[in-house]
């Protein structure tokens, strides 16, 4: 019996080495955002005195300006990517399941390689083109490449789980009395939904989390979105860095990511390692 | 092994299908085929369009002598662009410091990433959730968020490891990683494998499960020891899963822009290619330039997928096409 | 070579469920021993016990005399025949037949390694194949790599575990006669999982029938189909199974004793008849073949039996042999009884209707009214309560396991001396 015993002390250890692995740095941010101006300086991990000073100056304050327009960028411009992607790949991935057709292989390999594309070496022409015809720090602007980023993931996480549908049951609805579209609403829908819920998700990291385009390809507040506008916070004066405005920024962006990941990380797991490899 | 067994219909089907089509040359194979193209081809025009274009753009670009500033003394200058990057010491140290990177992280992440991959696999069901909770929030959150994370953590000013580490040798309160090379690129690497090492833990665990607990058995009654176990059975049979993740985590530490870019923004040392590239192009508007740099890094990302794919015999498509060749399954 | 011996052992899960309860058996060395009982009944967390992939909960394993309850499976040196034959599919043949020794750092060289596969091989027909991979096998060959695996680790036992449950009906005979004569030529300890009570009548020496976690009975293979030790035992082995006729013991007023069964009366044995004397209801185990149809019988071989007359439902005609059914109406009195059966033996409802063996020749079809002749010195009486056989000659069971240990040990001479 003391085997047992022995055992679970190791995975208790094991399991706080883990969360301590994985939270500590956010756990770190997380405090250095309600620190006080004068806690900043003073090199300790929680703050002395907790205080919403930092989330009062991004969000009324002087670093509003800043931060709730690229928070309202950063949402809608990943938004909308994601639910171009996921349409678009979603149809893409149905062909590829479903259909046979000369091509499949190429579209399949395109993504692959768009997907190991650095996209460094794509956003100079970007950045030439773009402020050539217009479309230089607009939304636009950057739902277009954040779909270069996103499409290429959705489209083999799709088709993986997609080809895991037994599309029989189409078939066989039909038979049972069912017409075309009821067969595809109630025998596909249902389970075709869950991948594509699980993609969604998957895009959504991508595009949040992106930063190169969104340095690169904006300039103002009109299109500016959260990381990229993190890089630009200053602190109340030239002297003083903007350590707590920027915590709090991230905390901010960081709890959409968190609640995401709680809700769903069974899908999100099966999602990533279903596109990612099988072999 | 389930994928090997999804896999056998799928492959089945599609043969049968494509005697159909050779057979027939039916008009319902030319309308599947177009109806196939309708559906994907939106998606992958799109795809091709944001960076075929542009990548060619920048080849293009790239001969050039080509300021920003002054569009109108644009010249063609064949060469001089790449013959200037490669003499210039700023360049080489770009390059090394980002292989160094990619070396460094994807080393460690591999072993770490085992560990975790491990450690999920074996862990009872009831904290196999929180587990995967805790371990996606670093491959969740922003890398930005991340840099910012691990930046102030060490900050001269606000980061209290400086403070706790105190008793290690080499570390005090004056100590400034981020003013020297080797501290600056340790934090850089840090950040970047505590951020990316989930991702591979988590195809390491795929690969893990479809290691036949049957097989880890065999090998137990067969007189394996458990280094034994790991090295003749769990790892040979995971080598498809172990060196996709290698290869998909070393292209994309090549292209590390956002550490380097909040922590030191390439100061003391730590400039990688991306940032040289953004450097030249972005900031100083020498298109030219930074295109040279651009083509040279997608030149390396595509010469590490050819190695990996000749050399080591990677099957990226493993799995996930329907005509690729399953490794493995015996089952 | 080894002996193993089992101990009171017991397999308890986190639930407190005992998947194997008090489990004693010795083993000798050599000998064949199958662990048989239908799916949940605790054979393969036996076998799993013994060769260390589970732990024991209590009781002790000895191996030749030495307790292994808290060794490593490497350290027990046994080798283990799989399901699913568990070949390493990264490695060729060869390798996967080298690969314990392999494991075994220094202890073999190159030629030695070389040798011993080989002539494994060649025992196994395997030689062409070497350099395949496992993918690459049909499901004989890869059920004798696994066998291959096995032999060159000069193990002290080989342990089976469902071996040729994934192979088809024809593979199957054909693997279980070539595993019959590995084992007798090596002459090595082995003990064999299966549900399949033909597998294990074929194969074993001894058969050990488990339900529900309990050993049933270990015995010869003969002893256990002659002399079962209760209800249990008796309709597990045999196929197609033992009738259970429901009946009461009467003496009627010539002296002469009779079962009295729904379908009429049978003159039962006098020893047969005392020990269900007085009993309310027991239940008759008749099995298939110890009817006949009276038609084809002289007058001899009807005289040492009884006769019973009943219509028959329908009949089914296999060539070598031919089976009759007869429905009849079931006691309600053992209704729950035979329905708990029926469950114990992963079997369906069990019907209530008599399955008679008949010669191939007889004439009788469904709808017939046919004379049943039945040998009534077989049938065995059983409490249908307790399941205890009321009938059971322990002295005639435990003679014909003797006979077959004496049988075995024959064998083994006889090997040695081809050997030699």
């Amino acid at each position: 019996m003391s085997h047992t015993a022995k055992s679970r002390l190791g995975w208790i250890i094991v399991t706080a080495v883990v969360l301590i692995y994985s939270l500590f740095p956010v756990a770190a941010i997380f405090a250095t955002s309600f620190k006080t101006p004068g806690d900043l300086g003073n090199q300790t991990f929680w703050p002395t005195s907790w205080t919403w000073e930092n989330y009062e100056m991004i969000f009324v304050g002087d670093a509003q300006g800043l931060f709730l327009s690229a928070l309202r960028n950063s949402i809608g411009i990943t938004l909308i990517a994601t639910f171009i992607a996921v349409v678009l790949a979603t149809l893409c991935a149905y062909a590829i399941a479903r259909l046979n057709f000369p091509g499949k292989r190429l579209i399949l390999g395109g993504a692959l390689a768009v997907s190991i594309f650095p996209v460094i070496s794509v956003v100079t022409p970007l950045f030439n083109l773009w402020r050539t015809i217009g479309l230089y720090d607009t939304w636009l602007g950057l739902i277009i490449p954040y779909l270069s980023l996103t499409l290429p993931i959705s489209i083999w996480t799709l088709s993986a789980f997609f080809r895991q549908i037994p599309w029989d049951l189409e078939q066989a609805a039909q038979v049972d009395g069912a017409t075309q579209w009821q067969a595809f609403r109630k025998a596909i829908v249902p389970l075709a939904a869950p991948g594509v819920f699980t993609t969604a998700i998957l895009a959504f990291f991508i595009a949040w989390n992106d930063f190169v385009y969104g340095i690169s390809l904006t300039s103002t507040e009109a299109a500016r979105p959260v990381p990229a506008a993190l890089a630009f916070f200053t602190g109340a004066s030239q002297f003083e860095e903007p350590t707590g405005a920027i915590s709090a920024a991230a905390i901010v962006v960081t709890i959409p990511v968190v609640v995401l990941v709680l809700l769903f990380q069974r899908r999100i797991v099966s999602g990533l390692t279903q596109g990612a490899v099988k072999g | 092994m389930t994928a090997t067994a999804d896999n056998v219909p799928a492959e089945q089907r599609s043969r049968r299908d494509r005697r159909e089509v050779q057979a027939v040359k039916s008009d319902r194979a030319k309308d599947e085929a177009r109806l196939g193209w309708l559906l994907a081809g939106p998606a992958f025009v799109i795809m091709l369009a944001v960076t075929a274009y542009p990548i060619a753009q920048a080849v293009f670009d790239s001969l050039f002598s080509y300021r920003l500033t002054a569009p109108d003394e644009r010249s063609f200058i064949f060469l001089d662009n790449y013959i200037l990057l490669f003499s210039d010491w700023v360049f080489w140290s770009a390059f090394l410091v980002t292989l160094f990177i990619t070396v460094v992280t994807v080393a460690i992440e591999l072993v770490l990433g085992f560990a975790l991959a491990m450690v999920m696999h074996r862990a009872l069901k009831r904290i196999r959730g929180p587990l995967r909770t805790a371990i996606l929030v670093p491959y969740a959150i922003i890398t930005v968020v991340a840099a910012f994370a691990w930046y102030f953590m060490f900050d001269i000013n606000s980061g209290f490891i400086n403070k706790w580490f105190s008793w290690v040798p080499g570390i005090s309160a004056e100590l400034d990683w981020f003013a020297n090379t080797g501290t600056a690129l340790t934090v850089i690497m840090a950040a970047e494998i505590w951020k990316t090492t989930p991702f591979i833990a988590l195809l390491l665990l795929a690969g893990l499960a479809q290691v036949p607990d049957e097989l880890l058995e065999a090998a137990r009654v067969d007189g394996a020891t458990r280094w034994q176990l790991l090295r003749r059975v769990i790892i040979p049979n995971m080598k498809a899963a172990i060196m996709v993740a290698v290869l998909f985590r070393a292209l994309d530490a090549f292209r590390i822009f956002d550490s380097v870019f909040i922590m030191t923004y390439g100061d003391a040392g730590t400039e990688v290619l991306a940032l040289l590239a953004y450097r030249q192009s972005i900031s100083r508007l020498e298109i030219g330039l930074g295109s040279a740099v651009s083509v040279v890094l997608f030149a390396c990302v595509l010469l590490m997928c050819f190695i990996a794919v000749k050399m080591f015999k990677v099957d990226l498509a493993s799995g996930t096409d329907t005509g690729g060749a399953q490794g493995g399954g015996e089952k | 070579m080894a002996s193993i011996t089992l101990k009171n052992i017991v397999k308890k899960y986190d639930d407190g469920f005992p998947a194997v309860n008090d489990i004693s058996i010795d083993i000798e060395d050599g000998e064949f021993v199958i662990l048989v009982g239908p799916s949940g009944c605790g054979k393969s967390t036996l076998l799993r016990m013994i060769v260390g992939l589970e732990d024991i909960t209590s009781g002790e394993l000895l191996i030749d005399g030495e307790r292994v309850n808290e060794k490593a499976p490497r350290e027990r040196n046994l080798a283990m025949v799989f399901q699913n034959y568990a070949l390493y599919p990264h490695l060729t043949v060869f390798e996967n037949i080298a690969f314990p020794m392999r494991l075994a750092k220094g202890k073999f060289s190159e030629d030695e390694v070389r040798q011993k596969v080989n002539r494994a091989a060649e025992m196994l027909e395997l030689t062409e194949h070497l350099e395949r991979k496992p993918a690459n096998l049909s499901g004989g060959q890869r059920q004798r790599v696994a066998m291959g695996r096995a032999i060159v680790r000069e193990a002290n036992a080989f342990l089976f575990d469902e071996p040729l449950s994934n192979l088809d009906a024809k593979l199957r005979g054909q693997m279980r006669s070539e595993i019959a004569q590995l084992q007798r030529s090596l002459n090595t300890t082995s003990v064999y999982v299966t549900h399949d009570q033909t597998e294990a009548m074929t194969l074993g020496d001894r058969v050990a029938v488990l339900k529900k976690g309990e050993l049933q009975q270990i015995a010869s293979p003969r002893e256990l189909y002659e002399q079962p030790a209760n209800l249990f035992v008796a309709g597990f082995i045999g196929a197609p199974s033992m009738n259970f006729l429901p009946g009461t013991v009467q003496r009627s007023s010539t002296g002469s004793t009779v079962l009295s069964t729904p379908l009429g009366e049978i003159e039962l044995p006098e020893e047969t008849a005392r020990a269900g004397e007085g009993r309310d209801i027991v239940l008759a185990g008749i099995r298939p073949e110890f009817f006949e149809d009276a038609a084809t019988l002289d007058s001899a071989r009807k005289a040492r039996g009884s006769i019973l007359r009943a219509q028959l439902s329908h009949t089914e005609w296999l060539g070598n042999e031919q089976y009759a059914y007869v429905p009849y109406e079931n006691d309600p009195r053992v209704a729950e009884a035979l329905q708990n059966l029926a469950h114990e033996m992963d079997a369906d409802d069990l019907r209530t209707q008599l399955v008679v063996s008949v010669d191939a020749t007889s004439r009788v079809r469904g709808g017939d009214t046919a004379e049943l002749w039945v040998d009534t010195r077989r049938i065995h009486l059983f409490d249908p309560a307790t399941g205890e056989n009321l009938t059971r000659d322990a002295e005639a069971g435990a003679e014909l396991t003797r006979m077959a240990a004496e049988d075995r040990k024959r064998d083994a001479e006889r090997m040695a001396g081809q050997h030699n």
